[in-house]
């Protein structure tokens, strides 16, 4: 890294800065004025938007394999989303998640 | 007798905010110790891998920018590619406002700062559940959420920086962040409308995951809420 102090100090509070004002935007900009009714239909679905397109690439290439398919990593997840769609609770969904991604690396050592 | 044993709404709001974070203490302990060993690893004296932590507060985010660092990128680039990353927040901070709008304004600034990926998706999951919830008990309810993400998240950064031992590979630690995100998603599945949504954010996703920082999720993410919003209307239309 070749910046100097105050270009590091710069970057950070900058960044800080500018991260607020996003996640301050829309709640403190509108507050309790009436949004139309075909926005609050569009703002529903952000989770399940967001979410899943930001984790499908890290499903399917995983970093840590240098991007090659993995199928243990695979089986983690379809595990993950099928116990939290059958259950409707998060931790239960991680905790079978995790197991399932551990059981199934310690099966692939083994073989 | 005192007031203060009484259990007010507001108080288990807050309670079951603290308890529907907690899980995520678990992603906390070695991702912002990973942040810690990483910042220090790439030159960060200890007063500004801190203050990266406390004032962006948002992993992904953070790991992009030092990433970037690492590599002298121009300032600008560091700073546009990061703030990328994180403009999704916008997002949630619209979907938001329906629940909190009508908070004081230094109330939505606090959620606005705590605002990232797992206090939203547990607060809007609950605020969806229970339209009930006064202002107040959705404002405890997510300070809730965040009292045992954000102090790990800062705790461990510092420890990270301090002990700068890496994790080992073997702990397929790169992998937990994808079960997390998987587990928080897969339960607000409930309609065709949402599997539909989610369907499209994945396809969208993976044909524009070459597009530079972030830009390949928010289109992915616009045409998902299309996608949802439009599915809910026709069968609405169909139901009647």
């Amino acid at each position: 890294m070749t910046y100097s102090t105050a270009e590091i100090w710069a970057i950070i509070v900058i960044m800080g800065v500018g991260t607020f004002l996003i996640r301050f935007s829309f709640l403190g900009l509108i507050g309790d004025r009436p949004m139309p009714a075909f926005v609050l239909r569009l703002l529903r679905y952000t989770p399940v938007a967001v979410l899943p397109g930001m984790v499908a690439p890290l499903v399917l290439w995983p970093g840590a394999t240098d991007g090659q398919f993995d199928p243990v990593r695979m089986l983690a997840a379809i595990a993950t989303v099928a116990i939290g769609v059958w259950t409707r609770n998060v931790l239960w969904a991680i905790l079978g998640g995790a197991a399932t991604l551990y059981a199934a690396m310690g099966v692939t050592a083994l073989l | 007798m005192t007031t203060s044993t009484v259990k007010t709404p507001t108080k288990s709001a807050y309670w079951a905010g603290v308890r529907g974070g907690a899980p995520f203490i678990l992603m906390a302990v070695p991702f912002a110790t990973l942040f810690g060993v990483i910042a220090t690893d790439a030159g960060l004296t200890l007063a500004q891998a801190m203050g990266f932590t406390v004032l962006v507060i948002a992993g992904a985010a953070q790991f992009a920018a030092l990433q970037l660092m690492v590599e002298n990128a121009s300032i600008a680039f560091v700073l546009l590619a990061a703030l990328a990353v994180n403009l999704r927040m916008a997002m949630y901070s619209a979907s938001l406002v329906p629940y909190l709008g009508a908070a004081p304004l230094w109330q939505r600034a606090c959620i606005a700062y705590l605002n990232f990926d797992q206090t939203y998706i547990t607060a809007i999951a609950r605020y969806e559940a229970r339209p009930e919830m006064t202002i107040a008990e959705r404002i405890a309810f997510f300070l809730g959420v965040a009292t045992p993400i954000a102090p790990t998240w800062f705790g461990m950064t510092y420890v990270g920086i301090v002990a700068g031992q890496a994790i080992p590979d073997a702990w397929a630690l790169d992998f937990i962040l994808p079960i997390m995100f998987l587990a928080m998603v897969a339960p607000m599945l409930k309609s065709m409308a949402h599997m539909a949504a989610a369907a499209v954010s994945v396809s969208v996703g993976l044909l524009l995951v070459n597009l530079p920082a972030g830009t390949g999720l928010l289109i992915a993410a616009a045409s998902a809420m299309l996608t949802g919003a439009l599915v809910e209307v026709w069968m609405e239309r169909r139901a009647r």
